[in-house]
């Protein structure tokens, strides 16, 4: 299966092929290959040859839904009815949702296939997948390195043509950093313009839910599909769709390109340097304008970073008590030593390393100089964009200082694994849209990603520049050498 | 109590606000609904459920804080607030924090026949939790998450309150207040109105505040004044012993009529609020403040200085029939049927009132203005004497049938016929004729007796006026 969802989506919609059998294909796909990967936490093939069976019969009536029959693997941190959602955790185990998020209903009006729940990093907490309680995800291209995280199970699915393309979300990179590592193209939205209804919420002043694919048209296809006001989401913005498919034409004379020297520090890989101020390269040759410029306050980024997502996790994982929904620890005396173990057992390590860093934050006494001020590090970080679009469009970056690392790597160093996201980081802080796309491989033929970002809502310039590049590129086209036989 | 100390109280007021959907989603907020049958994602806090504000839960409390005359934040904010209790679903309370609603404002209210008022330090809205229910029969607790995202507003006074019952007395202006701009039922006994109170006290004549106790579970205005009374003293006891009061959360025991300590400083909750990032800023515009203003009623004091001024009440008659939007309702509708305002005044302050447990139940009252001003016309028209007029009244409210109807089929007329009742009472003068020469005699209260008489031996149908003439004029009076 080498089709692409837009591919897949005029074949069905035309009535060339039926949804039926991509799925079929698809499934029978995944049974041979996903033992060895593990992006997958759930199946749903019932489900699936069942709206299939819907979207076949939906263009024999004569529609032609966007996403007919394009086959999509959900990260299980996306509620859907019916099908358990535990977000990689224990604590969520069994947990079948009564209610579709405002994504999957959107894809599916769109005749879109949902395959199954994706692996992640437990809550999306990780840089990895590697904080997963059902196991680690490996990377297609070498399965003894991790596909990054948090989304490592959608990136690793699109990658190992597991599923057409994939929903993942992104709170500080868990879209872009894995898409980098797996050689996909991964787009993270404005803040608010994808609902977060149904999205288990990690920190949600930063998360955003986005497309996960093997071209920008697909990335921007799935975009233009879930994207939108929805009233049952209060950050959701009230403002119309923009065509975002018709973005992906023309060449980028009088783009402007930003270049910010913030983002090429000590210790990136030269091979991923070397990789992407090639790319930079091209998008000068393709019209662009290369603009160097600073965004002065980066190096402030990831502490602001890791003590407002932190302190948000505090309070969206308070939920997990044990009461209502999912784990609850037998035998207890009490009512504490219920919470207590409850959210001992249900918890890894690395999701409780964030609760008590974010409860600690938030106390009072430390409020101010936690949280208070990694709040205005936010703003400041809001300005340094501000600031730098006025003399660019779009900047350009690498995605992430590394290619994708080995299993077990960074496990035992927090700090280093936090660094992963040290670029992709800012752009939620400022809830800016970004994309992630192949642009190039190490000599050990590790994918590489380039970072294009833009200002709130022009997600358009974004998909231009990215879509401009990519045609002038093969990276796109390559596939992990293990899965073309 | 210790003479040299006075009591400083500050009150906090949980006010459940009456809209048809909970604050944050749209389940209905009805109350007294099987368990649990009135929930979705969002007010059972599932993973990935959002908040949505319900605009009418704004406006509904900004008729409450524009009455009392708060300063409305142009942008507000809601905050988490967060503590772990199962019947708080998603560990977290959505509330406001150091950017509320309304601010400022007062509440005034009569003491001691004097004006005094209570100044307000905010107002702000939150949602409200479950509610544990712990069964006796087994080892469990269960929860009922209807009440779980019912909106309320917390009404914040400044602690300047000097005594229980004026603490009281601003409870009862709130309820007064919010039953009549119809922001809530206002019901303490359904938990619709609660009131925590804290209570210091300082040496009489000094400013600083002492330490305070916080007081909750006062779930009755008796309750307040009690639970207030006895903290007062028993703070006054450990002053005046040279002790300190502890500053600590208490619960009244109702059962034992003594506070009892629930936390201390050092167990108190760190609630840890931050702005609340699933809601972007209330943003309240001044058209908005603007068409709140103009939807207002007439405010129970407004009320009560015109009942003073148009229908000539004394300031009690004034404050009692305003107390309740609707017994005020009740009396204008019945003056404006053609009833006399006085005679109105008095007969629901003593008939009407004594025949319903709460006066907002008379809009369904058997007897309606129109009835009652009916029945009030036929006594001052001199068709039938005040006791009849109550015992008719009676009839009305059991049979629910008009006044007329029930005057003309019993005959209850009065009897107005001079030659008839003069006939009666000389017959009543000849029967008493030992009373008759004790009146002559000087002793003038025989008098009222003898009327008594007459108006028995009518059957309570005579005119009393003309009885009193007619027996005058045959004693040579």
């Amino acid at each position: 299966m080498s089709a692409t969802a837009a591919e897949i989506a005029t074949l069905v919609g035309g009535g060339h092929a039926s949804a039926e059998e991509i799925a079929r294909t698809t499934f029978a796909r995944i049974r041979r290959c996903d033992g060895r990967i593990g992006a997958y936490l759930r199946l749903d093939e019932e489900g699936a040859l069942r709206s299939a069976r819907e979207v076949d019969a939906r263009v024999r009536l004569g529609e032609r839904p966007v996403l007919a029959g394009v086959p999509i693997a959900l990260k299980d941190a996306i509620v859907t009815r019916g099908v358990e959602t535990t977000c990689a955790s224990k604590i969520l185990r069994g947990w079948i949702p009564p209610y579709d998020a405002a994504v999957v209903e959107r894809l599916r009006a769109a005749g879109a296939v949902i395959t199954g729940k994706a692996n992640m990093d437990e809550f999306a907490m990780g840089s990895s997948n590697e904080n997963s309680a059902y196991g680690p995800v490996r990377n297609p291209w070498d399965l003894e390195r991790t596909p990054g995280g948090s989304s490592g199970g959608s990136a690793a699915a699109v990658a190992a043509e597991l599923c057409a393309a994939a929903l993942g979300s992104d709170t500080g990179g868990s879209i872009r950093q894995p898409a980098a590592m797996c050689g996909v193209v991964g787009l993270k939205p404005t803040y608010g313009r994808v609902s977060r209804r149904g999205l288990v919420a990690f920190a949600s002043s930063l998360d955003q839910i986005g497309p996960l694919a093997h071209t920008v048209e697909d990335a921007a296809l799935l975009l233009e599909a879930v994207a939108g006001h929805d009233e049952r989401d209060s950050t959701s913005a009230a403002r119309p769709v923009e065509p975002y498919r018709d973005s992906c034409r023309g060449d980028l004379r009088g783009l402007r390109i930003g270049v910010p020297r913030e983002f090429f520090v000590a210790g990136m890989d030269s091979e991923v340097e070397a990789a992407v101020r090639a790319a930079i390269e091209v998008l000068g040759r393709l019209g662009g304008e290369i603009v160097d410029l600073s965004l002065p306050h980066t190096p402030h980024a990831v502490a602001a970073y890791y003590l407002i997502c932190t302190a948000e996790a505090s309070a969206n994982l308070a939920r997990y008590d044990g009461v209502r929904f999912g784990h609850r620890a037998r035998g207890a005396q009490d009512l504490l030593e219920m919470y207590q173990r409850t959210r001992g057992e249900g918890f890894g390590p690395e999701v409780k390393r964030r609760i008590m860093l974010g409860t600690y934050a938030l106390s009072a006494g430390y409020y101010e100089a936690y949280y208070g001020k990694a709040q205005k590090v936010r703003t400041l970080i809001c300005r340094d964009f501000e600031e730098a679009f006025r003399s660019c469009d779009v900047l350009a970056t690498p995605t992430s200082p590394t290619a994708a690392f080995r299993l077990g790597e960074r496990l035992d160093d927090p700090l280093q694994m936090h660094l992963a996201d040290v670029f992709t980081i800012s752009v939620n802080l400022a809830g800016l849209p970004g994309i992630s796309l192949p642009c190039g491989a190490t000599g050990a033929g590790l994918p590489i990603g380039l970072q294009i970002i833009a200002p709130a809502f022009a997600e358009q310039t974004m998909l231009r520049a990215a879509w401009a590049y990519e045609q002038s590129t093969d990276w796109h086209l390559r596939r992990p050498p293990e899965w073309t036989a | 109590m210790n003479a040299a100390y006075e009591p400083v109280i500050g009150l906090e007021v949980h006010c459940q606000i009456k809209t048809e959907t909970k604050i944050f989603c749209g389940c209905p907020t009805r109350f007294g609904a099987p368990a649990n049958s009135q929930v979705c994602p969002v007010c059972l806090g599932l993973p990935g459920a959002l908040p949505v504000l319900n605009r009418r839960v704004v406006d509904l409390m900004l008729r409450m804080a524009l009455a009392v005359g708060c300063t409305i934040r142009p942008r507000s904010r809601f905050a988490r607030k967060n503590y772990f209790y199962p019947d708080l679903p998603k560990g977290y309370q959505i509330s406001q924090y150091d950017e509320p609603v309304a601010s400022g404002g007062r509440i005034d209210f009569e003491f001691d026949g004097t004006a005094r008022s209570a100044r307000l330090e905010r107002i702000h809205l939150e949602e409200d939790a479950g509610k544990n229910l712990h069964l006796d029969s087994r080892p469990v607790s269960l929860v009922d998450f209807n009440r779980s995202g019912v909106p309320l507003m917390e009404i914040v006074s400044e602690p300047e309150i000097g005594s229980p019952a004026e603490a009281a007395e601003v409870l009862r202006v709130i309820r007064s207040l919010v039953r009549a701009l119809e922001v809530s039922d206002g019901n303490m006994e359904e938990g619709s109105l609660r009131c925590d109170a804290n209570v210091s006290l300082r040496p009489v004549g000094t400013r600083a505040l002492g330490t305070k106790a916080e007081v909750k579970n006062m779930n009755s205005f008796k309750n307040v004044e009690h639970a207030l009374a006895h903290e007062i003293e028993r703070q006054a006891d450990l002053l005046g012993r040279g002790e300190r009061v502890v500053q600590e959360t208490r619960l009244w025991n109702v059962q034992r009529g003594v506070t009892e300590p629930m936390r201390s400083k050092e167990e108190a909750h760190d609630y840890r609020y931050f702005p609340e990032p699933d809601l972007p800023p209330l943003e309240i515009a001044g058209e908005w403040i603007d068409e709140v203003r103009r939807g207002l009623p007439e405010l129970p004091a407004a009320r009560r200085d015109r009942f003073r001024e148009q229908f000539g009440l004394p300031p009690y008659d004034a404050r009692v029939l305003t107390a309740e939007r609707e017994l005020a309702d009740y009396f204008e509708q019945t003056v404006a049927d053609g009833a006399d305002a006085k005679q109105a005044a008095n007969f629901l302050m003593t008939e009407v009132l004594s025949r319903v447990a709460d006066p907002r139940d008379l809009p369904g009252a058997p007897v309606s203005p129109r009835g009652l001003a009916a029945l009030l016309r036929l006594q001052s028209g001199g068709t039938i004497s005040g006791k009849v007029a109550k015992d008719v009244f009676l009839r009305m409210w059991e049979t629910g049938r008009g006044a007329e109807e029930i005057v003309r089929a019993e005959g209850l007329q009065q009897v107005s016929d001079e030659t008839a009742l003069e006939e009666t009472c000389r017959h009543v003068l000849a029967e008493n004729a030992a009373a008759v020469d004790r009146y002559h005699g000087g002793e003038q209260r025989v008098f009222g007796h003898l009327i008594g008489q007459a108006m028995r031996a009518s059957g309570g149908k005579a005119n009393p006026k003309l009885v009193n003439e007619i027996l005058r004029k045959l004693l040579g009076g």
